[in-house]
Order: C-alpha cells, then sequence, then structure tokens
C-alpha cells in the first residue's frame, strides 16, 4: 500500500479540494496486479489513476520509463499533459512528462527511445510502434504502470485488442507491471475487467459513487420537428436560446455531416455573434486544436461535436448538453451526459433534440431507460485473429521469436484466452507463406524459420512496410481538402474517396462549417474554392454510424401498441396517428411491409423490428429473392427497426418473399458475394497484412499501383474458400449479420399474418429510412439495364447512336 | 458473348466483354496487360504475400475466350508478364498451360515495359506487329493512325441516374484502340486521365467490358 505524501494533502487543500474516496482506495490498491476504476466523468478518474505514481516519483527517485498511459485519443493524451503538469509543477516534482503520437516530431521519437520521460502518454498504435523496435527492452526496462484511459472506449473495437497484445508484450519484457484501467459507467464490468488482466490473474473493480442523478429532458420547442431528416434545423433558435442562458454548450451529433449542417445553419441564425465552434474527425488537424485551445480558454460559449469529443477531454466549464439526433444507445447517451457540469457531486444537465418525429419516440424511450438506469450493449466475441496476424509481423520487425514463447504470452491477453494452437499457428503460419493452398512461392516468404526455430523476417527491409501500415482502424480512405491556390492553399480537412469521386466540378458540400465548390483533383488532393453565396449538395462525408440498440426497439414497439401517446409531444403523436391512418403501425406478431414508388424506383419497406443486425440480414436474403422473382433490387438498408430495398419494379405479393425454405437456399452463396462480405474483407486483409495501404512508393505514382481488394477477394472465393483470411471475414461478417436463427425466429412469430401494404408515396414511418447512412448495393441485373439506359441516352446526345 | 461491333482503318472490329479485342476477318484474337506472376513479383520484392491465383485466373479467363472464338492468331499486347523474372518464374504447370493454349495457332509476344525482352516461352516476339490495315504495339503512338494498344489499363466512369459505375473500357477513335486490361491483379486509369485525354480524340468513344458491354461517349 501506498500514502498519500503529505506534500500532496497540502497540495489539495492548498486547492480547496479533498480526496476522493475512489482516489484513496486506488493508492491503497496501488501493488495490486490489475485494477479497474468505473467512476463518472469528471470524478477526478485520472487523478485517481496516477496518483499512486505521482507518489512513488516524488519519494524514489526512478531511472528512465516509470509509467505509461495510454488514450484513445491524440488530444486526451495532449490535455492530460496539461493536467499533470500543474500539481507537478507547483511541488517542483523531479518528474518529467512526455506525450508521444502520430503528430510528434520524428527526432523527439527518436530522442524519446534513447532517453524515455518518467511518464509517457500516448495512444494504442503508438505503443505497438514502439514494441516493434529492436530496443523496446531497453526503453520499457524498469517499468512499473499503465495506466489505461478510456477504456470502456477501447474495449469495443479492435484497437483495444491490439492494445491487449501489446501489454502482454510489455508484461514479458517487465514482469512487475501493474495494470490499472479507467472506465465510465458500463453495463458490464466484469468483461471489461477480463480483458483488462493478464489472463488468468484476478482484478478488482472499484466502483466510485455515480454521483446524483442527471437532470435530462426532450427541448420543448415552438417549431414542429419535420417529418424526416436528421439536420434538426428546426430547433436552431431553441437551441441558440439555450446557449444564451448557459456558460458552455457542447452540442452533440451523431455523424459528421449533419454536424456540419447544424452548424452551418446555427451560424446563419447567430445574431448575437455568439463564440460557437465546430469540432469532428475529418476536419483538419490545426483547425481541430484552434478550437480544442479556445475550449480551454473558455473563449467558446458553444462547440458542435461528434464521437470525436465523446472521450473524456477536460474541455473546460462546460454545463449543458445537447444531443442531436436520437441517442441510439442508452449507455453512449449517459456517458455523454456526464460531459455536462465536470463538478464532482452536481447533477448533469441534458437536453435530447429529436431530429424528427420517429426519433421524438426514440428519445422517449431512451428517456424512459436512463430513468430506469438500463445500459444497453452487446457483449465481444473473441480476439480477432486479423489483429493477432498484425502483432506477430509487429513481433517479427523486434527480433526473432519463438513460437511457443508468443503464442504463450498471446493466452494471457483477455480476448485470446481461448484461442487454441491450432488457430494460432494458423495465423503464423499465414504471415510466413501467406497460408495459401497452393504453396506457390516458398521461397519469398515473409517470415523464416530458421535452424535454431526461432521465426524471423526474410527480408530486414521489410520491418518499414509492416510499420508503416500498422493499426486497426479502418478510416475509409480520405482524400485531403485544400483551398486552391498557386503554392498549395490552406488545408480544411479530409473527405472519403468515394464521396470525392461522386463531385464534379462546380459541385458545392460543406466542410468546416463553409460552403466550398469543388475544382477538381489534384495529386491526392482535392482542391475547393470559396463559396459564401450558395446552397451547400450535401456533405455525405459519414462519421461512425450508430445503431439504436435492441433494448429501445422493443421500447418502442411497445410505445406503438398504446392506443393514444399522452407522453409524446402532440406533433409526434400526431404523426402517429396519421400513419395508422394512412398504413399501418407496426405490431408485435405480424409483419408490416409498405410498398411505394419514390424518386423514380420502388420501394419496400419491411418492419421487423428483429434488431439491425437481422435487419441487414434480412436486407440480403431478400434483395437475393427479388432478383430471382425479376423485380431488379438495386440496394438496400437497414436499421433496427426496419429494412429499405429500392429497385426498379414494385412488389405486388410478399407471400413468395418469406419462404423460409428459399430464403435458407443459398445463404451461403449470397453472403460470399455481397457487398457486406467484400466490405469485411478489405479490412481484415488490411489490417492483417495481406493488403498494405501504405507502401514507400505507391501513393506518389498512384496510377496501376493498387487494385481493388475485391478482386483479392474473389480470387480467394474461387481459388481456396477455406483460406484464414476468408475464415476470418466471416466471422466478422455473422458478428455484423447475425444468424439466421433471428429471422427464422422473427418468422415463426409473425406466421403468415403478414401485411402488404401498397401505397403511392413514402410514408410518414418510412421516410427516415431514406437517410440512413450504410447502403449496401446489389449488383445484379439491374445494373446492366441502369448503364444500356445511360449509354443510349449518352450516345444520343453526342449524335453518335 | 456480348460485344461491341466498330471499323478501325476499315477493319471489322469487336471488342468483347471479356476485354479481348476480335477481329474476324482474320480471325485474330488480341489481349493485353496480363500481368502473369504479378503475385510471384510482388512476394519476391518483400511485399504483401498475395493469394498465388492470378496467373491461374488470367489464364483460365483466356482459355475460356479462346474456346469461344477459335482464333487463327493470338497477340499479347505486351506487359505479358510482370517482369522479366515473373515469366522466368512461371510454375511449369502453367508453361504447359501456355504451350497448349498456343497450340495450333500463331502467337505473338508483343513486347512492354514489364517484359521489355524475349521470354523462353513458345510464339513470335516482336516490338510490333504490322498487319494491313492495323499496327499492334504496346504503348500508343500519338501521331499513328490504325494503331491497336493497350499499356494504361482505360477504365471509364458513367453516372447513371442511380449510381456512379466505373468499369474497365476499350477507348476507341478513328485513329486507334486502347485495349483495357485484361490480367486479374490490374487496377485501372480512368479515361479522364490527361494522359488519356490527349491521347484520344473528342469524338472517342469508351466500351465499358462487363457481363454486356456499353459504348458511351469517352468521359473526360
Amino acid at each position: 500500500m501506498v500514502s498519500l505524501p503529505d506534500i500532496f494533502h497540502d497540495w489539495f487543500a492548498s486547492k480547496g479540494w479533498s480526496i476522493h474516496p475512489h482516489q484513496q482506495a486506488m493508492l491503497e490498491r496501488a501493488d495490486d496486479p490489475a485494477t479497474l476504476l468505473i467512476a463518472p466523468t469528471g470524478g477526478g478518474k485520472t487523478m485517481a489513476g496516477f496518483l499512486p505514481t505521482l507518489a512513488d516519483l516524488s519519494q524514489n527517485p526512478h531511472d528512465g520509463l516509470h509509467t505509461l498511459y495510454i488514450s484513445p485519443l491524440k488530444a486526451l493524451a495532449a490535455d492530460i499533459k496539461r493536467n499533470l503538469r500543474t500539481p507537478v509543477d507547483e511541488l517542483d516534482l523531479p518528474i518529467r512528462i512526455e506525450d508521444r503520437t502520430g503528430d510528434t516530431s520524428a527526432t523527439r521519437k527518436i530522442r524519446q527511445r534513447a532517453d524515455p520521460p518518467h511518464i509517457l502518454l500516448t495512444t494504442p498504435e503508438s505503443l505497438a510502434l514502439l514494441t516493434s523496435y529492436e530496443d523496446a527492452p531497453r526503453m520499457f526496462a524498469g517499468l512499473k504502470r499503465v495506466v489505461v484511459d478510456e477504456i470502456h472506449a477501447l474495449a469495443e473495437s479492435k484497437r483495444g485488442d491490439q492494445l491487449m497484445l501489446a501489454l502482454a508484450r510489455l508484461q514479458t519484457l517487465c514482469p512487475e507491471l501493474r495494470r490499472v484501467g479507467l472506465s465510465a459507467t458500463v453495463e458490464d464490468p466484469d468483461a471489461i475487467a477480463h480483458l483488462l488482466a493478464r489472463h488468468p490473474d484476478h482484478c478488482d473493480i472499484l466502483l466510485a459513487d455515480p454521483g446524483p442523478p442527471p437532470d435530462i429532458s426532450m427541448l420543448e420547442t415552438q417549431e414542429k420537428p419535420p417529418w424526416s431528416g436528421g439536420g434538426a434545423a428546426y430547433s436552431i433558435p431553441a437551441v441558440l436560446e439555450q446557449i444564451r442562458k448557459h456558460k458552455t454548450t457542447l452540442i452533440f451529433h451523431n455523424t459528421r455531416a449533419q454536424a456540419e449542417i447544424y452548424f452551418h445553419n446555427l451560424w446563419l441564425a447567430n445574431e448575437d455573434d455568439l463564440a460557437i465552434g465546430i469540432h469532428h474527425g475529418s476536419l483538419d488537424r490545426q483547425r481541430r486544436e484552434r478550437v480544442e485551445a479556445a475550449m480551454v480558454r473558455g473563449e467558446l460559449r458553444a462547440i458542435v461535436c461528434t464521437g470525436s469529443l465523446d472521450l473524456g477531454i477536460d474541455w473546460g466549464d462546460v454545463d449543458l448538453v445537447v444531443q442531436i439526433g436520437a441517442p441510439k444507445n442508452v449507455k453512449r447517451l449517459v456517458q455523454r451526459i456526464g460531459r455536462a457540469n465536470h463538478q464532482y457531486n452536481a447533477p448533469s444537465k441534458a437536453l435530447l433534440v429529436p431530429a424528427n418525429r420517429f426519433e421524438v419516440v426514440e428519445c422517449v424511450a431512451a428517456l424512459e431507460a436512463v430513468t430506469a438506469g438500463h445500459l444497453d450493449g452487446e457483449p465481444r466475441g473473441a480476439g480477432p485473429r486479423d489483429v493477432l496476424c498484425q502483432h506477430i509481423l509487429i513481433t517479427a520487425c523486434a527480433g526473432p521469436f519463438a513460437a511457443d514463447d508468443l503464442y504463450q504470452e498471446v493466452s494471457s491477453v483477455g480476448a485470446y484466452s481461448a484461442l487454441s494452437r491450432k488457430e494460432f499457428d494458423d495465423c503464423l503460419n499465414f504471415c510466413a507463406t501467406g497460408g495459401y493452398a497452393l504453396r506457390a512461392y516458398d521461397k519469398w516468404q515473409r517470415l523464416l524459420q530458421r535452424a535454431d526455430g526461432l521465426w524471423q523476417l526474410r527480408d530486414p527491409r521489410s520491418t518499414q512496410r509492416i510499420r508503416m501500415n500498422l493499426g486497426t482502424i479502418q478510416d475509409a480512405d480520405l482524400l485531403k481538402v485544400r483551398l486552391r491556390r498557386s503554392r498549395g492553399g490552406k488545408p480544411l480537412g479530409e473527405i472519403e474517396e468515394s464521396f470525392a469521386a461522386s463531385l464534379t466540378p462546380g459541385d458545392t458540400f460543406l466542410i468546416g462549417g463553409q460552403i466550398v465548390r469543388y475544382e477538381g483533383l489534384r495529386e491526392m488532393t482535392v482542391e475547393v474554392t470559396r463559396r459564401a453565396d450558395k446552397k451547400p449538395k450535401i456533405a455525405t462525408f459519414s462519421g461512425t454510424k450508430f445503431a439504436t440498440s435492441t433494448q429501445l426497439s422493443a421500447r418502442i414497439l411497445d410505445m406503438f401498441a398504446q392506443e393514444s401517446w399522452p407522453q409524446l409531444p402532440g406533433h409526434t403523436a400526431d404523426w402517429l396517428a396519421l400513419q395508422r391512418s394512412v398504413s399501418r403501425l407496426p405490431q408485435r406478431g405480424r409483419l408490416l411491409i409498405e410498398s411505394f414508388p419514390h424518386d423514380g424506383r420502388e420501394h419496400t419497406c419491411v418492419y421487423g423490428f428483429a434488431g439491425r443486425n437481422a435487419q441487414q440480414t434480412l436486407g440480403l436474403l431478400l434483395t437475393k429473392r427479388l432478383e430471382e422473382l425479376g423485380l431488379n433490387p438495386l440496394g438496400f438498408v437497414a436499421t433496427d427497426y426496419a429494412t429499405l430495398i429500392w429497385g426498379l419494379d414494385a412488389l405486388t405479393d410478399a407471400a413468395p418473399l418469406f419462404n423460409l425454405e428459399a430464403l435458407r437456399d443459398g445463404l451461403d452463396g449470397w453472403l460470399a458475394g455481397n457487398a457486406v462480405m467484400k466490405r469485411s474483407f478489405r479490412a481484415v486483409a488490411t489490417i492483417a497484412g495481406l493488403i498494405e495501404r501504405n507502401t514507400p512508393s505507391a501513393r506518389k505514382s498512384g496510377r496501376q499501383a493498387t487494385f481493388s481488394s475485391d478482386i483479392l477477394y474473389d480470387t480467394l472465393l474461387k481459388y481456396d474458400p477455406e483460406h484464414l483470411m476468408l475464415q476470418i471475414t466471416r466471422t466478422e461478417a455473422l458478428r455484423g449479420l447475425v444468424d439466421f436463427s433471428r429471422i427464422e425466429e422473427m418468422t415463426r412469430r409473425v406466421g403468415g399474418r403478414i401485411d402488404l401494404v401498397r401505397l403511392d408515396r413514402v410514408t410518414p414511418l418510412a421516410a427516415p429510412l431514406f437517410l440512413e447512412m450504410g447502403k449496401v448495393p446489389v449488383a445484379g441485373a439491374a445494373e446492366e439495364r441502369l448503364l444500356a439506359e445511360e449509354a443510349d441516352a449518352l450516345m444520343q446526345a453526342a449524335g453518335i447512336a | 458473348m456480348d460485344g461491341h461491333s466498330f471499323t478501325l482503318a476499315g477493319a471489322q472490329l469487336i471488342a468483347l466483354g471479356s476485354g479481348a479485342l476480335w477481329w474476324p476477318d482474320e480471325l485474330l484474337f488480341c489481349v493485353s496487360d496480363l500481368h502473369l506472376g504479378k503475385s510471384e513479383r510482388i512476394a519476391r520484392r518483400g511485399g504483401s504475400v498475395l493469394p498465388p491465383y492470378d496467373t491461374r485466373d488470367t489464364l483460365n479467363r483466356l482459355a475460356a475466350d479462346l474456346a469461344l472464338t477459335n482464333a487463327r492468331i493470338v497477340v499479347c499486347l505486351g506487359d505479358s508478364f510482370d517482369d522479366m523474372g515473373a515469366a522466368r518464374a512461371l510454375p511449369e504447370e502453367e508453361r504447359l498451360w501456355i504451350s497448349r493454349l498456343q497450340a495450333g495457332r500463331r502467337w505473338v509476344w508483343i513486347e512492354g515495359n514489364h517484359d521489355p525482352g524475349p521470354v523462353s516461352l513458345g510464339g513470335t516476339h516482336l516490338a510490333e506487329l504490322p498487319l494491313s490495315p492495323l499496327t499492334f504495339r504496346h504503348i500508343a503512338h500519338p501521331q499513328a493512325s490504325g494503331e491497336i494498344s493497350g499499356h494504361y489499363h482505360p477504365k471509364a466512369e458513367v453516372r447513371t441516374r442511380v449510381k456512379t459505375i466505373s468499369r474497365p473500357a476499350f477507348l476507341a477513335d478513328s485513329d486507334r484502340v486502347v485495349l483495357p486490361s485484361y490480367g486479374t491483379y490490374t487496377g485501372g486509369l480512368k479515361s479522364s486521365d490527361p494522359a488519356l485525354t490527349t491521347l484520344m480524340r473528342p469524338e472517342a468513344v469508351a466500351v465499358l467490358t462487363g457481363r454486356n458491354v456499353h459504348a458511351v461517349p469517352m468521359p473526360r
């Protein structure tokens, strides 16, 4: 046990603070091998994680690295550095604190490896990179503690898996390493403890006082929310009024595009010139940093943001959180609310602003869930093997290794504790030879087994390529956006390559709150000019897309069954009543299908309320059936409550669609050929090192250097269907697609009670689906027909035909 | 097989959906940029170890096309091999397969920038092949006419009312045809790239390949 030196008590007292019980408890557990602290935002969580380090370093001089701090965000690392500096400087402690992220300069990085600070603040990717160097054992020698911040966020992604594999490496280098995890409120603390601890060691969970319940409500507006749309522009006057009434307001959006549009509208209405900023992951780093700095100085009255501000950065005096759009997930909502009132023991204040009337229903359901204290969440499966493949390559970069040792080390990671030796060997074999059924070029293996049994890289120069492609974040390919100037204009941010490809010169879109005109593409950079006078085309570059949890879906369905809706605002109750009168409301025990034309295409909307995953699977299977029935489907989009399919012909009879046998037939074949699988494959193959996003020469030369990952997928499927990459892809896709049982269950529940309603236009309930992201295209006969139409028209127009 | 018929310098030609060019009067079958052995070359150079099935897949498609057309002359327009080493490293099985395809027909390997020298396989090796009224070469000469070439891996993008569709494409005008790449592991260069917009005449046509072929004014 470590007791807090008096100088700290005095320092706390001088600030008028006293140590929180959970901070004291963390000191008492300083020697435990692993501890998970769960505390609300603003509960002095980070200080609790660092106190044992500061106490130790203030009394015992230490050479080299003492504590490693890992956070999911670069900005968080920089922020924590500022906060730690205060006590360290004021107490004049001999402690060196530095951060290391993708933004750190190369010379500084080299110096940090030669002469590491006492406390290093970094990200999972930078840590993985550090472990890939031959001098890692020297750099990490003497490391005593590791603090993983916002572990609940990391635990949801492959970044967390990569981090835990790196920690296993560190634990081998420093057997006495203590692990601390800091987490916001979560539904299943045991699952996170299992990830954090060295398997099978125990990990204690420390629960801090959750504080008073939040003050949360739905924003009352004069204006009614629209029938559809995600912009919530109607709420601008009311939200501006709230900004005036509060010191600092955070305005959260579910997607970057929505944040951009909202920010734009907010500025147009901002007659008082309130200082309002925007912050999201697509913005240029300098622009983001400027906003962050202004926020810390308390100069901003409001900040429009996305998930990039979700994590526990201390942005100063936020006293109101506004959530635009349905929160989609109760747990995330609770964590966001915690951002308001950064003082312990004061209730957080939050307002929900539904963007349309369906979201009013979702918001009310979410409020009821928060009041009832029901968090939601889905358990993650075993550690993904594509991340393991990358870890094996990273290990090989650091030097020769023994397969037995590495397997043992990997098995000590909670997520990989059930990994069989065969599964491990398959991954090792993939890294070494590609693992193909056809042993084509054994001469050119990536990894070689030496005479002494150790594995090493065949070509030591490949370390450069492996390091360049390290990491598990699968951003769509992004292109930089710059203002067109003679000598390289100002960077504005990034947009997805697919969005850039859809632009023609003259198109306008929003980025960083300004409207710009697309001028052209120049060496992988999108050139734009300023355009103040025009309405933007759109900003469809997507942020993270959230899915409504099944728990919320069930609450919504129950609400629909009500005779009337006293808990909903009048306009929304009217809207549901309207849906009931022009069509129907979905009911338990029946399946509602609507069919209607819109925008030159025919649409079929299936309200299965089976959860997003099952609705997605349903979309895949139904489009296959529609293709067989000759109805020319073009694509679909799925949400938690419905699947919307569009195509060239109308559905007039639903019965043949839901023939269970026909649906099951060809499930495998269809899965193999669909776009979701190809998307999963691309991510898996990139993480596992089969596809190199970055090569020393590729980006510059560009042309012909790359071919689509779809070609690799098709080739493997044809010639090597049992290959490891396809196995992992199937596992991943099924995680996103859910097995057939859910659909069988729905079909059974519904029986033959299918209500197909033919309408002449979009229904109130179907309209929001048109704005959903994540549309899945179907490549079938329709594509040839569209091309033929277009080719005819073009040739006619050109006078060639 | 679907195809788009057109004439060049008086010769009647068909652009096939597979990406091959067919000259019925001469029973001449032409493909470009096979890039055989590409995965081997990438692995040899220390890149990633891609699925080694590309050569097999390319030859499968080539064999299927040849069976359909029953060609008398086959012209491979260069970059048939991803480099000279890839040509040498071709597995015995695949060499024999190529020999079987060559049996009973005239086979011409045009030199490409990836495979500038002769390879130890049957067939004739030429820098270019004149066959009146046409000339077959790897890289187009801007001043030439009646020319069949490859090299650029052209692809074309068509914006339909629903979505943008991008496919490998033939580019054709009154002077020349540029063939799309035929090899499995090959990417494409958009027809709007300056290299192609300056090469092709304003009235050039792009023929998109696939299950069906579609001719459109060349997207610029």
